[in-house]
């Protein structure tokens, strides 16, 4: 469950940036190759959100794709999982160009 | 200015009805939301594009340049529980102390200190790190163990991270390389199945192949398990109990210490 982990720091850097203001929405950016279980960090913000600035907030969550480029022919394309290997004739294992985000894009916060 | 995306507000269509489910369009994109708005005042929206892992990685590359400049080599021991990491320690750490290499442990673990007091009974130094909730040791831990016991001018430093495979592989802690260890009683498929713990290994250590009559194990299918996940790791088979594979395991371990050393 390194989600409870990450969404706290979810909390701390939207808390941080808020500085007291009441935040109505947090929106964040979690690529599908990232590791990260999005149903778990709906979860743990709802608790973590608890007693802080943050809570009564919005969640949005955006998924981007998976992208690998393959080192053989340069071509680029989708990918659902991290070891997939290019369906050209090189067969090369795809290196990851996106898909890995893991980032607090933007808040919504109260106008003072 | 758009409250909730921040474009212009320029022709476009959306209504923010507050208090129930709603979606808007505008500008040629959309934004799905299920939301509920405060029947508030005005909201600000602040890009911030803020990493999730920054604070763990500035601490980490900090961590990473305070052991370069003391010449310590730090290795990130990483399995699923019970592949033998502080077997494969215990012994490692003996025949380390055997060359003249100095050597120091940080343990972590949810709870105890057995597996600092197995470490401690060869006499090597050790700091235990319990993460209580924790499923993996992150940057500020490690940085927090270097307080506790500073690890000596040109060591080599084991970090024994919580027996787990998904969560620690997110975790820079400032280590030189990465040890991935897995057991012939797992299956031989465990670097496809998870591949985010076995694409960033720097070696992979195949563990407890003593077993290897008692245990239908695919070693050839292990292997390429191995290389499609991360084909440059370097690959030692390894029992600690009759020591079969050690050589190489210290072999590596020797020429990544003197390779750090020389900058």
């Amino acid at each position: 469950m390194h989600e409870l982990s990450l969404t706290r720091n979810v909390v701390s850097i939207v808390a941080e940036r808020a500085a007291g203001r009441a935040v109505t929405a947090v929106t964040l950016r979690i690529g599908r190759l990232a590791g990260v279980s999005v149903e778990a960090v709906r979860f743990c913000f709802d608790v973590c959100i608890q007693g802080t600035s943050v809570a009564g907030a919005a969640l949005v969550i955006e998924e981007p794709e998976g992208k690998g480029e393959c080192p053989a022919c340069g071509r680029v394309v989708e990918m659902d999982s991290l070891l997939e290997c290019c369906s050209c004739e090189k067969g090369a294992l795809l290196r990851v160009v996106g898909g890995e985000e893991l980032l607090v894009a933007s808040i919504e916060m109260e106008v003072e | 200015m758009c409250a909730v995306c921040g474009c212009s507000g320029d022709g476009h269509d959306n209504d923010h009805d507050h208090g129930h489910e709603h979606g808007h369009t505008h500008e040629g994109h959309s934004h799905p939301h299920e939301h509920e708005h405060a029947p508030k005042g005005p909201a600000e929206m602040v890009v911030l594009e803020r990493r999730l892992l920054d604070k763990n990685d500035r601490v980490a590359e900090n961590n990473r340049a305070w052991l370069a400049g003391r010449e310590v080599l730090a290795l990130n021991l990483m399995s699923s529980p019970g592949a033998g990491k502080t077997t494969l320690l215990v012994r490692a750490l003996g025949e380390l102390a055997g060359l003249g290499l100095p050597v120091s442990v940080i343990e972590g673990d949810q709870e105890s200190s057995l597996d600092a007091q197995r470490i401690e009974a060869t006499g090597t130094p050790v700091v235990q790190i319990n993460t209580g909730t924790g499923c993996h040791l992150d940057a500020e831990m490690v940085r927090g163990a270097f307080e506790r016991q500073k690890p000596s001018f040109g060591s080599v430093l084991f970090i024994e991270n919580v027996g787990n495979l998904v969560c620690p592989a997110l975790f820079d802690l400032g280590e030189s390389a990465r040890v991935v260890l897995f057991s012939v009683t797992e299956g031989a498929d465990k670097p496809i199945k998870y591949p985010h713990m076995f694409r960033r290994a720097d070696m992979v250590v195949l563990t407890k192949i003593d077993l290897l009559p008692y245990v239908d194990f695919d070693e050839v299918a292990a292997l390429e398990a191995v290389r499609a996940a991360r084909p440059d790791a370097a690959v030692v088979r390894l029992s600690a109990r009759t020591g079969e594979g050690m050589p190489a395991l210290l072999g590596w371990i020797r020429e990544r210490f003197a390779a750090s050393r020389r900058g």
